[in-house]
């Protein structure tokens, strides 16, 4: 017979302090390992949904970033805007926008140093192919003219980056005269501005990288597959999702160090888990022998300790959670480890962060409370009753 | 039996209840030196004498514009400078793009370069055969010694930013001060391949005369250049390795949070403790005052007893954060450098004693004041 979990919540409530306590320190761990798994989920959240199936980005041949040297030639552009399976819009242009990406150093706000944000230029057609970024403040840049609207996690996160101040690229400054929302997607993280100026400029001779929207997913295969083999356009095409998607690996040195924290402070709370556990049990040595008298069986005990055990981390689990709440949401940048600039994103607490953090607590649980509820389970009847 | 003997043994009674949270701080404490070695290689590392003396210039608004190769001589006729060194960062990849592979591969003038980095040790005769070698490469001996290369061998990088891949021999093995996971090669190989880069450089690496004059060198760099086509920013190497790793994120703040959360469990496992140790002894308090003992002295033993475990807790903790440095910083890749010094244990043990100082004053602050006859009422 099972010894009823009400037993174990009373206990747990007769010595407060201590189920506090422990608990704290259970929620300390899981708050951490949810702030790197928020951290990681945002960041992956930030480059899964840049990107249309239907878009083929095309690179340099050998190069897998937009930030390479070389790329796609004006040649190549003419040639690709001819291609079968292009989409058209309704004047009948097809949807095939040459983009060029440069880097400027902005200073982060707070005194937190300097950072390189992605600059991407790109004609009116390349803001047709992207319906679902809309300007929130100001209005779009004019083509022909040195001027930019940047993200509103730029804006937030960065000085002079504000309408109405410059930003300093090339031979000028362009004024910023909107501010978009990326909704979350990569683009969060960058600066627009209108190519044909910075053609000129810079005297490019090559965009950095052509969209080219494709009619349906068939033709978007077949597009990039056309690039890849054309020796001609010497292309790398990739789909646009998978392009953006190969960035998440940006998160490698938060991950790295992110589940190194985790995992010590996971063994740190197991052992303090175990030391609770192991009062509660020696607390209660006589109590144990008389429910064994009683007639209720050792694994009957040795589950009961470990529900306990359970309780107790569960317990911190969920405060762990709430502990980290208030930061859900919260916006920060970290390196792209692609462009070498910075990508912006949020921290996201999704179901899934908040599962594996209560299946982490419930992991400490297990380890910490296994030895001492089987210690529980094995002791000597009439001894313990002597005690 | 002495006082500090006594404290011992009772630190030590219940064993079990020790060693978990002796293991418990200790896990803690790892963690906490841990953070601590990061923090100090990345903000408190000193540069080396030489280190402290050169300066980076690059281009004002990103790395990623380039200026040109005529900049040179215009640096090196500015006083104070003692020499300079054009460089090209290529980014190719070496087997593949995982980070254990990770090499810095850099474009240079190979009659330069040892004059701005007088701290590579590299025999002549290696030196002179790189710079007959226009496909050749000198490359660090960390590197050398953990992908087995030798002198002759052959080595391929795949050009990710360049469009072409290098095919390069090995012509020395050269020894820096500190880990640098570089090779440098001819950057003439880059201009030949990508024609569109000759007559511009990725930055110039510079030599002042004397550490103290690297900031005013760095701001006649600036003033000369500042209404060129290209202007410059110049700043000490030291400076531009800290700006890479700002743009990590927010690390500071990052491995800050962290390490409070881990003080604050420290701070939890401790008081937990010596609450149960403390619960457990009321009655013999009550017999030790009986004896004579004062209220101070009692406070002093609990006290006593909660920092000697903190503290040997931290020492088990930051002994075995060394250890693992050690072995990972042997691995290469992003611990490649680190190393716990005696001060960052030092500060880790000096964190454990007074956490567990701070823990367990309020629960022998009550024992110490428990009335004797209740104390010596008091049933376990």
């Amino acid at each position: 017979m099972a010894i009823p979990l009400s037993y174990n919540v009373r206990n747990l409530r007769l010595r407060k302090s201590l189920t506090i306590m422990t608990a704290l320190g259970i929620a300390l761990t899981v708050a951490t390992a949810v702030f790197i798994m928020a951290l990681l989920a945002g960041l992956g959240r930030a480059f899964a949904t840049t990107g249309d199936p239907l878009n083929v980005l095309m690179l340099r041949k050998g190069s897998d970033s937009e930030l390479a040297a070389g790329g796609v030639s004006r040649d190549a552009f003419q040639v690709l805007k001819e291609l079968p399976g292009i989409a058209r819009n309704s004047k009948g242009d097809p949807l095939v926008s040459g983009e060029d990406i440069l880097v400027v150093v902005l200073p982060r706000k707070g005194g937190t140093g300097e950072t390189n944000v992605t600059t991407r230029f790109m004609s009116p057609m390349g803001l047709e192919m992207r319906p679902q970024i809309h300007i929130t403040q100001g209005r779009w840049f004019t083509p022909g003219q040195r001027e930019v609207v940047v993200s509103s996690s730029i804006n937030k996160r960065f000085e002079h980056a504000n309408l109405g101040d410059t930003v300093h690229i090339g031979k000028g400054e362009w004024p910023i005269v909107g501010i978009f929302d990326g909704s979350g997607t990569a683009h969060d993280s960058e600066i627009w501005g209108d190519v044909n100026q910075l053609v000129t400029d810079f005297e490019r001779t090559v965009y950095s990288s052509v969209l080219v929207r494709a009619t349906d997913p068939a033709s978007a295969q077949a597009l990039k597959n056309r690039a890849n083999d054309d020796q001609r356009l010497e292309l790398n095409g990739l789909l646009e999702p998978d392009y953006y998607a190969s960035q998440t690996k940006s998160g490698g040195p938060i991950k790295v160090v992110g589940w190194i924290v985790a995992f010590i402070m996971a063994v740190g709370s197991c052992f303090a888990a175990a030391n609770t556990m192991y009062a509660a049990v020696a607390y209660r040595g006589r109590e144990i022998a008389t429910l064994r008298v009683i007639g209720f069986s050792r694994p009957s005990i040795l589950t009961s300790f470990m529900l306990e055990s359970l309780l107790l981390s569960l317990l911190g689990a969920t405060l762990g959670i709430i502990l980290m709440l208030p930061f859900n949401g919260m916006t920060t940048g970290t390196q792209n480890q692609v462009t070498f600039s910075e990508v912006v994103f949020s921290l996201q607490m999704t179901p899934v962060v908040v599962m594996s953090a209560v299946i982490f607590a419930l992991i400490m649980g297990v380890v910490g409370g296994f030895a001492p509820a089987w210690h529980a389970s094995r002791r000597d009847i009439l001894s313990a009753l002597r005690d | 039996m002495t006082l500090t003997r006594f404290v011992t043994k009772n630190a030590f009674r219940n064993k079990r209840r020790s060693v978990l949270t002796v293991l418990s701080i200790g896990g803690s404490l790892l963690l906490l030196t841990f953070l601590i070695t990061i923090w100090r290689t990345f903000y408190d590392s000193k540069p080396s004498e030489q280190s402290a003396q050169r300066l980076i210039v690059r281009h004002k608004v990103s790395l990623v514009f380039n200026l040109p190769s005529y900049y040179k001589q215009k640096i090196q006729a500015i006083p104070g400078v003692k020499e300079v060194v054009n460089q090209q960062w290529f980014g190719g990849q070496y087997m593949d793009d995982k980070p254990e592979h990770f090499i810095a591969q850099f474009g240079t003038d190979p009659q330069e370069l040892m004059k701005v980095y007088p701290e590579f040790k590299i025999p002549a005769d290696q030196l002179e055969a790189w710079q007959h070698d226009r496909a050749g490469a000198i490359v660090d001996v960390g590197l050398a010694r953990k992908f087995g290369w030798k002198v002759g061998d052959r080595l391929n990088i795949t050009g990710k930013i360049f469009p072409l891949n290098l095919e390069l021999t090995i012509r020395g093995i050269f020894i820096p001060p500190d880990p640098t996971q570089s090779i440098y090669f001819n950057k003439d190989y880059i201009d030949e391949g990508f024609p569109r880069l000759k007559g511009s450089e990725g930055f110039y690496a510079v030599l002042a005369d004397s550490p103290q004059n690297v900031p005013k060198v760095a701001q006649a760099i600036d003033e000369t250049f500042r209404n060129a086509d290209r202007p410059t920013k110049s700043e000490s190497e030291h400076t531009f390795q800290l700006g890479f790793i700002g743009m990590l994120g927010n690390i500071k703040a990052f491995i800050m949070s962290i390490c409070l959360a881990v003080v604050f469990t420290i701070l939890l496992v401790s008081a937990n403790t010596m609450a149960m140790s403390i619960r457990e002894r009321t009655r013999e308090v009550a017999v030790l005052k009986t004896l004579g003992f004062t209220r101070n002295s009692i406070l002093g033993l609990f006290v006593g007893e909660a920092v000697s475990l903190a503290v040997v807790g931290g020492l088990v903790g930051s002994l075995l954060c060394f250890f693992i440095v050690s072995a990972m910083a042997s691995q290469g890749g992003m611990f490649t450098g680190m190393k716990v010094t005696p001060i960052t244990i030092l500060v880790s043990l000096l964190i454990a004693a007074l956490v567990g100082f701070v823990s367990s004053f309020i629960p022998s602050y009550h024992a110490a004041k428990v009335n004797i006859v209740d104390g010596l009422r008091h049933i376990g």
